[in-house]
């Protein structure tokens, strides 16, 4: 380390200081990394700092407003909107957190068996408890568990040493984006539209976002000759494509693929030496009763396939919901060993996720079975979530697609819809006037107007001419007719006050 | 396969340094990719995905051009991985830890190597493991047995928390920069402490300390030219993000022989000579108190720290997360902070101080919760650090608990005080004497000597190596301090760290031990270390003169 000083500049590093001031000027966003600048996070945008600030002062009562409440549904955040965690997760999550619980005489009048023994066992297996640092990959007790929920899930193996639990799904693309990207020459193929942590990443990691068009004729469709296209593209410009995301079920725009679609997209990875990130953290989502969820990893085995594949799952979304635990995990296939030391390293650099969420992202993979005593609440609580998630998609899309010039695709699955939306030609000059795209000054008036917060479709990439915005479906059953309404009246409102369609 | 080694080379050459200026200034973040010739690409919306290429990277696009996906069969091959990860170096799970996993299976382990305390034993602080435990069932707050197993202020307490998370409580997202409830008890602890308040804007929860200085550093760090300065010996989290986000790091000797102090005239010369070179020196990074030498700062040394990085114009990254575990009465914990408002340079020096729950005496390492405040930073910066946080969407919501409960904890006359204040006056006052063990032990036996610790929870002792452990280490391929440090793993069972993967001064040799072992197993630590070290000492002859 010392020995470094004394080594001095090399000459690269002594040519590229020439360009830039020497002496450190103040910290400011023209001299911080413009990478950091340039990445933009739409979930967490403009418009939501903005019904933020219009939340805070309708608590405050400031000002009035024609509305009584900030609805959000920007962010797939369920249990801000009313859903109840799942009480079995809670309570064996509350004695590994509090053990000494466990000594206490009441304490059977308050927890069922299942969960007091369930909490025993973690608490003897993982060393430490919820208190200690973890293996940085996640507690073995814990990957083994998960692994073998993994097999149950697929029928195929799945091995604790290919699993590593993350602080919910995000870490584990900012793990694979910051190890795969050397240089701006590299990309990865992303769909269009995508979910804003993709394009993020690759902004702050310094790679380039190669995008692929989901079909929005076809229920945003697959199709895996535009991928080609796409790819030899990007090669044809000297890029190098390391990678291909699929977020299935889709966000924003929850279709769920076929397993014939999926196929073809491990061989294609396969054929061009593609990591195949593979965002599965909706796979509880699904609402179209003649689909169901065939994960990537399960498809890998099936082909025999040696595709690279990353395969994410997470606790906040499903009928778990457990987004502030920040629980995940990633199971990463098909790469050489010394690839995983890496990731370990890239993993160990932040020590560990959090206990508290491993066991979280544990439970989900292993929830009572039946017989035990908390196994019928379990069924009941999630059937509940589900039921209630799919209504609630229905009234939005049947909703949506009511309205003048607005057309939606059935949510299949996920937790949102993605509605297009024709707008006034003024509408769009108005929005251009103000350098923003059409979209988004729909979404500003509508905050404005009803406190209803979605994001415009810009943040998420869309066809070109086309607009879009994703909303979620989360508002409580109760809630969900009122902002079908709202919307319903706003939409009209906003085409008359900008002449028409 | 198609492999990127096929690519013209007018594709790099294309990209001119004027080009890319212009991609640069028309960015509007997701912005438009019509410079790629492609069936579809045209028909994608106006913006622009392609990264910014700064102007320091073309020649690396030239390069690259040559470079293949693929080798020996494996596109994944670790010579096609970022470069800087491959460079980034973590010592504390390196390969003393892998071989004393290794020697676990058949002989005990003392684990000295990692700050873990709950994993030695050490329990948890029970108010605030209740009021967590409360937050996760919120179901018990109703339920007519709850009384009978929490105190009442558990209970209003973890009722105050919940409704500040609002609907959900801790089940849903967070702001990204943490709960506002719990950053204005944050900003009252500051107060209490230091006697002057920062703004709760300025105060961002994260996921252990480690998280927070990640964010920084990633932008901070522009390109290889950024410098910030990094104690030596340092703690690893330091080099490896550095290396990770290709900055350089700029060491900076503490000076043993006194105690582990730092000298300003030294550091003057170091950052002249850097910027003389051509680096920007962007940041001086001080961990206070220290990590791995347990030095704590007097108050008027932090005053002179902070005024000399205002007239350097360095941003201070203060990592002051051992804060807490202060052993010496007369030397009492002086933040950066409070130094700073007590300044010429209240109102204009940038300062960035960090906090975890890790390492304080509850020792809450695996809950992951932490904070830093930004002082006199830029608030559009500040907005970025906002917006990088959020690319995480939130810190974990129990970490963030934890933050709340021990930035405010039971006061007198509430339920708990008494408990907890015995706790963490138990915990402390046992750590102090497993200090003093340690530091009396190392200096009792010849060829080491350590400069007692003060604080936190770490020695750094010295170990003078006779010139056959040098050759001896030499011919087994090991670096000196990794070659004693494995033969105390072999004979003692005792996993330490080298001083090296810390950085220490050319020529010496030093390891890092925690002493968070209980107290009658470091008993057992300083037997068997006593024991290995005479006789390594005698294994490999006279002494040599250091």
């Amino acid at each position: 380390m010392a020995a470094a000083a004394s080594r001095g500049l090399s000459a690269a590093a002594g040519e590229a200081a020439q360009l830039r001031d020497v002496v450190a000027p103040k910290l400011s966003v023209a001299t911080i990394k413009p990478r950091v600048v340039a990445a933009e996070y739409a979930v967490r945008g403009e418009i939501v700092r903005r019904a933020q600030l219009l939340e805070d002062e309708l608590q405050a009562g400031k000002r009035k407003f024609p509305f009584e409440k900030v609805v959000w549904c920007n962010i797939g955040n369920p249990q801000i909107l009313g859903q109840k965690p799942i009480t079995y997760f809670r309570q064996v999550l509350c004695l590994c957190e509090y053990p000494q619980l466990l000594d206490h005489p009441q304490i059977g009048a308050l927890f069922p068996a299942d969960v007091i023994e369930r909490a025993r066992v973690f608490l003897s297996d993982i060393p430490g408890g919820v208190g200690a640092y973890s293996d940085s990959a996640g507690a073995l007790v814990l990957r083994k568990q998960i692994a073998a929920a993994i097999e149950r899930r697929d029928g195929y193996p799945a091995s604790p040493d290919e699993i590593y639990l993350t602080d919910g799904a995000s870490p584990a693309v900012h793990y694979m984006m910051e190890m795969l990207m050397r240089s701006g020459q590299d990309a990865f193929l992303v769909p269009i539209p995508q979910y804003p942590l993709y394009s993020a990443t690759l902004t702050l990691y310094g790679g380039r976002l190669v995008p692929y068009e989901l079909d929005e004729a076809a229920g945003w469709g697959l199709n895996v000759d535009n991928l080609q296209a796409q790819l030899a593209a990007a090669q044809q410009q000297g890029l190098c494509v390391r990678g291909l995301v699929v977020i299935n079920p889709g966000n924003p725009t929850g279709q769920c693929l076929g397993a014939d679609n999926q196929a073809e997209i491990v061989r294609f990875c396969e054929q061009h030496g593609l990591v195949l990130i593979a965002d599965e953290v909706y796979q509880a989502n699904i609402y179209a009763a003649d689909r169901t969820f065939t994960s990537f990893k399960q498809m890998v085995r099936q082909l025999e396939s040696s595709a690279m594949l990353v395969s994410l799952h997470s606790t906040s979304k499903g009928f778990v919901g457990e987004c502030g635990r920040r629980g995940g995990y990633m199971e990463v296939v098909n790469f050489p060993p010394d690839v995983h030391e890496q990731i370990l390293k890239l993993a160990s650099i932040n020590l560990c996720p959090n206990v508290s969420g491993q066991i979280c992202c544990t439970l989900m993979m292993t929830p009572p079975e039946e017989g035990e005593p908390s196994y019928d609440l379990y069924v009941q609580e999630r059937d509940a979530v589900l039921g209630s998630l799919a209504r609630r998609a229905a009234t939005l899309v049947e909703g949506l697609n009511q309205l003048e010039g607005v057309s939606c695709n059935a949510a299949e699955g996920a937790l949102y819809a993605f509605p297009r939306i024709t707008l006034p030609a003024k509408a769009v000059a108005a929005a251009e006037a103000l350098g923003k795209p059409g979209d988004w000054l729909y979404c500003s008036e509508l905050l404005e107007a009803t406190g209803i917060v979605v994001v415009p479709g810009s943040g998420f990439g869309q066809a070109a001419g086309s607009l879009h915005f994703r909303t979620t479906f989360l508002p409580p059953e109760e809630d969900i007719e009122g902002v079908v309404r709202k919307l319903g009246v706003f939409h009209k409102a906003f085409l008359e006050r900008y002449g028409g369609l | 396969m198609r492999s990127c080694a096929g690519s013209s080379p007018t594709a790099a050459a294309g990209v001119t340094r004027g080009h890319r200026r212009e991609q640069l200034s028309n960015r509007r973040g997701l912005a438009p990719v019509r410079s790629i010739a492609g069936p579809s690409f045209e028909s994608i919306d106006s913006d622009d995905f392609l990264s910014p290429v700064t102007t320091l990277e073309r020649d690396q696009v030239t390069k690259l051009v040559a470079q293949v996906s693929e080798k020996d069969g494996k596109v994944l091959h670790p010579d096609l991985l970022n470069p800087r990860l491959l460079e980034a170096q973590y010592a504390v799970r390196g390969e003393l830890y892998l071989r004393a996993e290794e020697l676990k299976k058949t002989k005990e382990i003392i684990y000295t190597n990692v700050g873990n305390p709950q994993a030695l034993g050490a329990k948890p602080l029970t108010f605030v493991r209740q009021v967590i435990a409360l937050c996760a069932a919120p179901f018990l707050l109703d339920d007519p047995n709850t009384p009978l197993l929490f105190p009442a202020d558990a209970i209003e307490r973890a009722k105050k928390i919940i409704a500040s998370f609002g609907t959900g409580g801790v089940g849903g997202y967070t702001d990204s920069r943490g709960n506002p409830m719990i950053r204005e008890e944050v900003a009252d602890f500051i107060q209490a402490r230091d006697g002057h308040r920062p703004s709760t804007e300025h105060i961002y929860l994260t996921d252990g300390a480690s998280a927070g200085v990640r964010n920084v550093l990633q932008s901070i760090i522009r390109n290889e030219a950024d410098a910030v300065l990094v104690p030596i010996p340092q703690y690893p989290l330091y080099s490896a993000s550095i290396a990770l986000y290709g900055g350089k790091l700029l060491p900076y000797e503490l000076d043993e022989a006194s105690g582990w102090g730092l000298d300003l005239d030294a550091l003057t010369r170091t950052v002249a000579a850097a910027r003389a070179e051509g680096y920007s020196v962007r940041a001086l990074v001080f961990i206070n108190p220290g990590n791995p030498t347990g030095q704590c700062l007097p108050g008027e040394e932090v005053a002179r720290l902070v005024e000399w990085c205002a007239q350097q114009r360095v941003v201070l990254l203060s990592d002051e997360v051992y804060q807490e575990l202060v052993y010496r009465k007369d030397r009492p914990f002086t933040s950066a902070y409070k130094a700073l408002m007590e300044s010429k340079y209240a109102q204009t020096a940038e300062l960035i101080s960090f906090h975890s729950v890790s390492k304080g005496t509850s020792g809450e390492c695996g809950l992951r919760g932490g904070y830093h405040v930004f002082s006199n930073i830029h608030p559009d910066t500040v907005a970025q650090f906002y917006k990088l946080s959020s690319i995480g969407l939130c810190p974990n919501t129990i970490g963030q608990v934890v933050v709340s409960t021990l930035c405010n904890p039971p006061q007198p006359g509430d339920p708990s005080y008494e408990l907890f204040a015995k706790e963490r006056a138990d915990e402390l006052a046992s750590l102090s004497r497993r200090a003093a063990l340690v530091s009396g032990a190392f200096n009792s036996l010849p060829n080491m000597s350590v400069v007692p610790t003060e604080a936190a929870m770490y020695a750094f002792p010295q170990v003078h190596m006779p010139l056959g452990a040098l050759a001896a280490a030499e011919a087994a391929g090991k670096k000196p301090d990794v070659f004693y440090c494995l033969a105390m793993l072999e004979e003692a069972g005792i996993c330490t760290i080298p001083g090296s993967g810390f950085g220490q001064a050319a020529g010496s040799q030093h390891f890092r031990t925690t002493f968070l072992p209980r107290e009658e197993v470091m008993e057992g630590f300083v037997q068997k270390f006593k024991a290995f070290h005479i006789n390594f000492m005698e294994k490999f002859g006279p002494k040599k003169k250091q």
